[in-house]
């Protein structure tokens, strides 16, 4: 499945969507389907800061847990608390079940980020196809 | 280029789990299918419906001979002698200490004739220890048939009815651990034994490794099963499916640093039979001096947190005392179970114990096992 072209995304699998100051975080298709049956997604609060390339928290699957990673640095302003009662959104549509959104700090920060073509090359190198 | 792919070794349904686009895993030096459709759907599948797995990695290793039951007697610690032809017993194979080679079936073919059904990954250490132990024995020829067999798990309570379209055998009349030579989907010689891994009723067949055969095979248990729902399930499901039902796993519950006392495998463990068996000199030497340390326990996770295989476990003041062996979200049960070993004494407290989840300490209640019992018809 081709990513979205209008996110960035990291080398951790996360996607950012950016809309002025604030970036919305998620995971990426590939992610979600490597993971399978997600049953636990633990978030920060609204207010923790998060650091570029650093754990914001995690996801949980039947199988196994990984380490969330954030894209950029800033302060939480909203957290998906819907994922709380319903992780299974982020196998359903994880462009649409975002994580949380993030007040961006440095904005040129982002730049660094993988572009959609960069992080499906960068997925075909990973899965060898 | 060396492609990695090519030194796993395939069942005959590589092609078939690829069409079905299967999550492909490297399991024990195979390319397995871990997961289709998604492991929740697929345990829930067998625990309400039913599934197929493949289940050709397993090895079969064939005794044959005048001494065979001596031989199977000497190396495995269930007692051979209580079994009649067409039936199965779970069994292991020791090490001199008492510990586990491996976790086995042991099927009695005909007089002077069994067949062990080994793990696929100690299945070339299983078969070398079988032969450097008993190898020499006058009157046995041991052989290696794990390449010609397919084998196929069919699971779930409606198993028995998806099976029954394929073949004449009276399924419904053959007990639990039994098996016979029949016809599946015009399949001759058919071993097909009302075994399993998954804690419901079920079914294993072992059929001809051949890829025309085995999808065949496959293919009509899949056809058969359509009305009730079949889906086809991976190593993932086989994993939670088998912990839910409380069976141990090579390599976690059980290895060749744990004994069945410990492991709490004592059903299975004849001490008394009438013939001696690697490991139990050992055993008898451990008892007398009281027994193992730690015992396998069952535990419950009571705050949120789901125990990992190796994550530490404390007591109330916070010392390690022990470490899960496997742990899991419990698809059918919808709590997060784990498997532990504690010392003997926290186990028989039954006291609470907690789980070291990463950066947490999350406590967890300890609870009887299996986690789930199928119910009585």
């Amino acid at each position: 499945m081709a990513c979205p072209t209008h996110l960035k995304y990291t080398k951790e699998h996360e996607w950012i969507a950016v809309d002025g100051a604030v970036g919305t975080v998620g995971i990426t298709d590939y992610a979600q389907s490597t993971l399978g049956d997600i049953v636990f997604v633990d978030l920060p609060k609204v207010g923790d800061s998060v650091a570029a390339n650093q754990t914001f928290g995690s996801v949980e699957s039947v199988k196994a847990v990984s380490d969330l990673y954030s894209p950029v640095t800033g302060t939480v302003t909203e957290i998906n608390a819907e994922l709380a009662t319903a992780p299974d959104k982020v196998n359903e549509d994880a462009y649409a079940a975002w994580m949380i959104k993030v007040e961006l700090a440095n904005p040129t920060e982002q730049e660094t980020l993988l572009s959609a073509a960069a992080y499906d090359a960068f997925i075909a190198e990973e899965t060898g196809k | 280029m060396a492609d990695d792919t090519n030194v796993l070794k395939k069942t005959a349904l590589n092609a078939t789990h690829r069409s079905l686009k299967a999550k492909m895993v490297d399991f024990g030096g195979w390319d397995m299918p871990v997961e289709y459709s998604g492991l929740i759907a697929e345990h829930m599948a067998v625990r309400t419906g039913v599934g197929v797995f493949d289940v050709s990695h397993m090895g079969e290793i064939q005794f044959r001979g005048p001494a065979s039951l001596d031989a199977v007697q000497r190396i495995t610690m269930n007692d051979a002698a209580k079994l009649e032809v067409g039936q199965a017993q779970y069994s292991a194979l020791l090490t001199d200490q008492g510990t586990f080679v491996d976790d086995i079936l042991v099927h009695k073919l005909g007089e002077n004739d069994y067949l062990l059904v080994v793990n696929a990954g100690t299945k070339d250490k299983d078969f070398a220890w079988i032969r450097s132990q008993v190898g020499a024995i006058h009157g046995i020829h041991i052989s290696d048939y794990s390449s010609y067999y397919s084998q196929l798990a069919v699971q779930g309570p409606r198993a028995l009815e998806t099976l029954q379209k394929l073949t004449q055998t009276d399924l419904a009349a053959m007990r639990n651990y039994r098996f016979v030579f029949g016809q599946v989907a015009g399949i001759h010689n058919t071993l097909i034994a009302r075994t399993g891994y998954s804690g419901e009723d079920g079914f294993e067949i072992y059929i001809p490794s051949d890829v025309a055969t085995t999808e065949k095979a496959w293919n009509a248990v899949m056809e058969a099963g359509a009305e009730f729902g079949i889906l086809p399930c991976g190593l993932g499901a086989r994993n939670t499916l088998r912990l839910e039902a409380g069976m141990p796993l090579y390599g976690h519950e059980i290895s060749d640093s744990t004994t069945p006392i410990e492991a709490g495998l004592e059903r299975w463990l004849k001490l008394d039979k009438p013939a001696d068996f690697i490991g139990r000199a050992a055993l008898r030497a451990l008892i007398d001096a009281g027994g193992p340390a730690n015992r396998l326990v069952g535990l419950e996770m009571v705050e949120r947190g789901i125990a990992r295989d190796g994550y530490p476990v404390l007591n109330e003041t916070g010392e390690t005392i022990g470490m899960v062996t496997s742990g899991s979200p419990a698809p059918f049960l919808k709590t997060n179970i784990a498997y532990a070993y504690v010392p003997k004494a926290v186990a028989e407290s039954r006291e609470d114990v907690f789980v070291q989840v990463r950066a947490n300490r999350v406590r967890a209640r300890q609870v009887a096992t299996p986690f789930y019992k199928r119910p009585k018809k």
